[in-house]
């Protein structure tokens, strides 16, 4: 039996996160931590968040979560991000006039803008609905998922897709954006595999699966 | 190659039970919301919305009970509103499994409210709900579940919303609820082509046909529906073909 440990910072969605771990990997322990002391003893971490990126930031860091997570990425232990978890894993966002993320990859994140159609129709922000996420890799956690599938997105902000090595997936929304991103033993995802029915289990079945290296 | 358009099943919730009748030959207790929702998320739908009818104080944490048990077994996005009046209920309402927060009265008697809202948790996860009437050549906005005028200008107040910071509007025709004759198109064009969030048309669904209408000349971003789908009139799955083949992205 593993630990998995959701790291709970006050920023929403962890019992969607937390029951959809429990349904794929019902002989582990999934627990969530508000302190590093719960941290302890994890075999892996996942790293959720919804809403606006300085107050995630602050949470993060109020908790004493930002050691333990540059501990946990340097020990070997799979991470994976949701969303804004994802997004804090970044250098930078332009988000409440500019935040200065953990810097785990180095792009910056910035805001989606809702240009006119072709069509003459404006596309909306946030992105919100399910989209298409085009593998760009043969990631662990892309296994018994089709190519193309659709997640569930729902975000305001983004990483492109350009210019970025650690692609793993890749999303069209006026602009190409990064739906998923992996260096090593860590995974993000800009989408909600919790929220994406059973694409997104498989998703996070994967990743209670998977040994972090690639 | 894209976002798809939505298909919304909406319930109503009082005291841990959907109400106002659901009737579903599949399902044994068809007041139970775990199993609803379980049903509606099997048969493909995009996102499920409950609205809590009561909201009486005794009755909100039965609310959070209720989504909890759902986000439990339920892997799609899930909207709650219904008396949302604090941060604090929004708060609880997503730490118990709520993706997106619908909020209605409230954000006419405070409007500087859906600002701190989306401030704090972000705009995605902040719904404002408007219930409008059609006044001449424009619509009224009305509160507490329709009841209460207050001469507001629903596209302006659309507007004002988005940018105070809503993630996205719930619109609804009070012509047309419960009618069957389709969702108030001219309402819903006026409304989508003024803000830049994604917007929900509500309220008139009796067919098929109205779905698609709704997105494409209403050019909605999603459809809600209750009666025609929970009664098994149609199914999800025949609303996402019929509206593929018209020519709409849908999930299938």
């Amino acid at each position: 039996m593993q630990k998995i440990v959701v790291l709970d910072y006050g920023m929403g969605n962890l019992h969607s996160v937390t029951g959809a771990l429990r349904k794929v990997a019902p002989g582990d322990q999934v627990v969530q931590a508000k302190t590093p002391e719960e941290v302890e003893g994890a075999d892996r971490l996942v790293v959720p968040g919804v809403g606006a990126i300085r107050d995630c930031m602050e949470g993060f860091a109020s908790q004493g979560f930002v050691p333990v997570l540059k501990q946990a990425v340097k020990a070997g232990l799979p991470v994976l991000g949701i969303c804004v978890g994802m997004q804090i894993m970044m250098r930078h966002s332009e988000e409440n006039n500019g935040v200065d993320g953990l810097g785990l990859f180095p792009q910056a994140l910035k805001l989606l803008h809702c240009p006119f159609t072709p069509a003459g129709t404006r596309l909306k922000v946030p992105h919100m609905g399910w989209n298409q996420v085009t593998q760009q890799d043969n990631h662990p956690l892309w296994a018994n998922i089709d190519d193309n599938s659709r997640f569930y997105f729902v975000h305001s902000y983004y990483v492109p897709a350009e210019n970025n090595r650690w692609i793993s997936g890749q999303t069209k929304y006026s602009v190409t954006l990064a739906a998923a991103m992996a260096e090593k033993n860590i995974f993000a995802t800009q989408f909600h595999p919790e929220k994406s029915a059973n694409d997104g289990l498989q998703l996070l079945q994967n990743f209670v699966n998977w040994n972090g290296h690639y | 190659m894209g976002l798809t358009k939505r298909i919304i099943p909406c319930l109503d919730v009082a005291s841990g039970r959907v109400v106002k009748g659901v009737q579903f030959t599949e399902i044994r207790d068809a007041g139970d919301p775990v199993q609803i929702a379980r049903y509606y998320n099997a048969v493909g739908a995009d996102e499920i919305t409950f609205l809590d009818i009561t909201a009486t104080s005794d009755d909100r944490n039965t609310i959070l009970e209720t989504v909890e048990k759902v986000a439990e077994q339920v892997f799609i996005p899930l909207t709650v509103g219904g008396g949302v009046r604090t941060l604090e209920d929004i708060r609880n309402l997503l730490n118990a499994g709520a993706d997106k927060i619908a909020i209605n009265s409230a954000a006419v008697k405070h409007p500087e409210f859906v600002g701190e809202a989306a401030d704090r948790f972000g705009c995605q996860c902040i719904v404002v709900a408007i219930d409008a009437r059609q006044r001449n050549d424009h619509w009224e906005i009305f509160t507490h579940g329709g009841r209460q005028a207050t001469g507001i200008n629903a596209e302006k107040w659309a507007i004002e919303m988005a940018q105070m910071g809503a993630g996205e509007i719930l619109l609804t025709s009070m012509d047309r609820d419960g009618t069957k004759k389709g969702f108030d198109l001219a309402l819903t064009r006026t409304v989508t082509e003024a803000v830049s969030v994604p917007v929900i048309a509500s309220g008139g669904v009796g067919n098929l046909q109205h779905l698609a209408d709704g997105i494409q000349k209403g050019g909605a971003d999603a459809v809600l529906a209750a009666s025609i789908f929970h009664f098994g009139q149609y199914t999800v799955g025949a609303a996402k073909q019929f509206m593929q083949n018209a020519g709409i992205e849908m999930r299938i």
